[in-house]
């Protein structure tokens, strides 16, 4: 019977699930997170290993009852957490099969640094009916396209990473006439570019556009690409370029005089600072799409995080750092909450009301979940200038904005709202 | 009509997955059923001695016809979004056939390859397709039938497998015929069929034409599944994926492919599951042990117990 074998397999996969369907409610059990980041390809240095570092990091010390208040109480609501870590590498369609398989085996989901990879989650966590929270994807389609009951996003979107750069850039530079871009062939890089192109048309009316570079992504080389915009003329380049392509970025373009000959904007540039340091040339505008890292303001949660990060792994957590522990101290905070003063656990739906509108305290400062019907975070923007001092680079002039002002009202699409005038 | 016998009893046990199985196994079947679709159109073009590095271009079309259907023509049925799928990957592979099946080895599998890049490149530079990051697809009726949400992954899975095994018997109907012979009498000797009187060209482009309608169907099936569709798909890892499973599991057999892309799967999740740093090297490794053990793929398995037996 030639059929046998494939039935056999999927006959004894189909008892591994029952097994593992056994739901685990004995008391003092831990809470099951998974936790899904990218452990290899491209995006696995800049953010995805930091990520896992920092969940790691966290869960420890929330088991061990050490992180300051709010937030000292162990685990979850008393009860411990436990990581079921997976790896986000493999594209959207591999990410939804392990997400399945994830699924029955935690009991809630924090995750997901590719855009892709969260819009192609979203509607299967609604199906699942499973408590999913995006911990740094950017793109607002997110909610704006589509509403979710069981989907969180607790890092804010990309749409405040330009919008704050362009309203930093004209307080700084109020006459400036042109701008350029360089970014990556691929949504990131498209929605950034566009998003930075309509703020500031919005803000300077009559700004010339004079060329805008797309090479393709993790191409590395960008001589033609610093040729044609040395050769521009426009006062501001802007890009949102990560990892090993901003590296190439800045160590191609500053021998060049790139960053000499134009302010260069780098609204995602925040994580390249701990692998290229004082080599990043001095005026350059940098963000970290949100308070994180060297924006973070100076609170206990932040410098617990950066002491015990850098203590452990010796390097300073970065923006994707920030933003998984964000999200579990988020989770926490509305477990807590939904949990009250009962000593029973509480069942998701009250977790989700929970969370829906909350406010919580972040290691980057306060969070709002105030967008999507209350699923989608906002926070303070905060935008910096680079200089070396003393043989090491500093963030100077650091300008805050608060959240309000960089986020589009509730029910409003970001890019209408950045094209109608960014109005409150 | 053994054939016959195992086609029921395939379609049988796939019917009782989909019934009874947890959501994420019938989902894992779903993907396999897809992918074993679209190799068992690699293996038919595989029969003229072909290998295509390019079937990421009709299984993207496919997935993309489906999912265009469902954005843009707000046509929400899933067997429109099969047929469609698959008559669109055919209509491009009825096109590209023309100038390909001139073409052998290395300049063929190449060719095929810059095909599908083209059209990844294509899907990259189109915000409007939300570009890499996709955009999400959803069916909510079955030849004009309301889906209860819950069951239409289900419902996918039985209507995959009545697809799978469709497709399985037309092409063990002709490669078991008078077709299959001449198709391996192309990849062994091309100048003597011609001699025979038979045109190779068009054996190369027949079987290519039934390969991208297959992938084409294989690629709709998977949108329905994942309920997402992006560029990857038109990648060329996802191209490649599809040879790595022919390999796994041989060309000698119509099955091959569903095993192998069953197997496949299960490997893939169990890695990332359990080896959540190493997965693509437990992939690796498997890959290579079957190619030093096992050269004609997995399959050599169970005729080497049939011929004991």
């Amino acid at each position: 019977m030639r059929a046998s074998s494939s039935f056999g397999l999927r006959a004894g996969l189909a008892a591994f699930a029952l097994l593992l369907a056994v739901p685990a409610s004995l008391a003092q059990q831990p809470l099951k997170v998974g936790i899904v980041t990218f452990l290899s390809g491209p995006a696995a240095g800049p953010f995805g290993v930091p990520a896992r570092n920092a969940a790691e990091l966290t869960a420890e010390l929330l088991n061990a009852g050490t992180v300051p208040a709010p937030y000292s109480q162990k685990g979850f609501g008393g009860t411990p957490i436990e990581l079921v870590i997976i790896d986000e590498a493999g594209g959207p369609q591999k990410q939804v099969a392990e997400y399945r398989n994830l699924v029955p085996r935690v009991d809630i989901v924090i995750g997901y640094i590719s855009s892709g990879d969260c819009l192609a989650i979203a509607p299967v966590a609604e199906e699942q009916k499973k408590l999913t929270v995006l911990f740094d994807c950017g793109t607002p389609r997110i909610f704006e396209d589509a509403s979710y009951k069981y989907v969180f996003r607790t890092g804010p979107t990309g749409t405040m990473d330009n919008v704050s750069v362009a309203l930093y850039l004209v307080e700084r530079n109020p006459n400036v006439k042109s701008i350029a871009g360089l970014n990556q062939n691929y949504a990131w890089g498209q929605d950034s570019w566009a998003d930075f192109e309509n703020a500031m048309k919005t803000l300077k009316p009559g700004i010339e556009v004079k060329t805008s570079q797309m090479p393709k992504l993790f191409a590395g080389q960008f001589g033609a690409e610093i040729t044609t915009l040395l050769g521009s003329g426009a006062e501001v380049i802007h890009s949102s370029m990560w990892g090993g392509d901003l590296e190439g970025l800045v160590l191609q373009g500053a021998p060049r005089g790139l960053f000499e000959k134009h302010k260069v904007v780098l609204s995602a540039g925040e994580p390249a600072i701990n692998r290229l340091g004082t080599r990043i040339p001095d005026g350059t505008i940098l963000g970290a799409r949100g308070p994180f890292g060297p924006f973070a303001p100076d609170t206990d949660l932040a410098r617990w995080l950066k002491t015990t990060y850098q203590d452990r792994y010796h390097i300073p957590p970065n923006y994707a750092s920030f933003k998984m522990t964000q999200a579990i101290l988020g989770v926490k905070a509305a477990y807590e909450k939904a949990k009250g003063s009962s000593n029973e656990a509480p069942d998701q739906d009250k977790i989700i009301a929970a969370f829906e509108n909350l406010t919580f305290e972040g290691p980057g400062g306060p969070v709002k979940m105030a967008l999507g019907k209350g699923h989608q975070a906002i926070m303070d923007a905060a935008v910096g200038t680079t200089k070396v001092e003393a043989g090491e680079l500093k963030i100077v002039d650091i300008a805050r904005y608060s959240a309000d002002k960089v986020n589009p009202p509730d029910g409003v699409k970001s890019e209408v709202w950045i094209k109608s005038g960014l109005k409150k | 009509m053994k054939a016959a016998i195992v086609a029921i009893a395939s379609l049988a046990a796939l019917t009782a997955l989909a019934l009874l199985a947890p959501q994420w196994l019938v989902f894992m079947a779903m993907l396999a059923l897809a992918k074993g679709v679209v190799v068992l159109g690699l293996l038919v073009l595989m029969r003229t001695g072909l290998v295509s590095f390019g079937q990421g271009l009709y299984f993207g079309i496919g997935a993309y016809t489906a999912a265009l259907l469902s954005h843009h023509l707000h046509v929400a049925d899933a067997a429109v979004m099969l047929l469609a799928g698959a008559a669109a990957a055919g209509l491009m592979a009825a096109l590209l056939g023309l100038l390909l099946a001139g073409y052998r080895d290395i300049f063929f599998a190449m060719l095929s390859l810059a095909f599908s890049m083209i059209l990844y490149g294509v899907l990259v530079k189109s915000a409007a397709l939300g570009s890499t990051d996709g955009f999400n697809l959803h069916a909510r009726t079955f030849f004009g039938v309301a889906l209860a949400p819950g069951v239409e992954r289900r419902v996918f899975l039985i209507a995959g497998a009545v697809c799978a095994v469709v497709v399985a018997l037309l092409a063990h109907r002709l490669l078991g015929g008078h077709w299959g012979r001449l198709s391996t009498g192309v990849r062994d000797n091309e100048l003597r069929v011609a001699y025979l009187g038979a045109s190779p060209y068009r054996v190369v482009y027949v079987n290519y034409l039934i390969a991208g309608a297959m992938a084409g169907l294989g690629g709709a099936l998977a949108a329905l599944a994942v309920g997402h569709v992006d560029p990857e798909m038109t990648y060329w890892t996802t191209s490649g994926e599809f040879v790595f499973i022919a390999i796994l599991g041989g060309t000698q057999s119509i099955l091959a492919p569903f095993v192998a892309a069953s197997i496949f799967e299960a490997l893939r999740t169990i890695a990332s599951q359990y080896a959540p740093n190493v997965w693509q090297m437990s992939l690796g490794l498997a890959m290579l042990a079957i190619i030093m053990f096992l050269p004609a793929g997995l399959w050599t398995l169970a005729e080497r117990r049939r011929r004991s037996a």
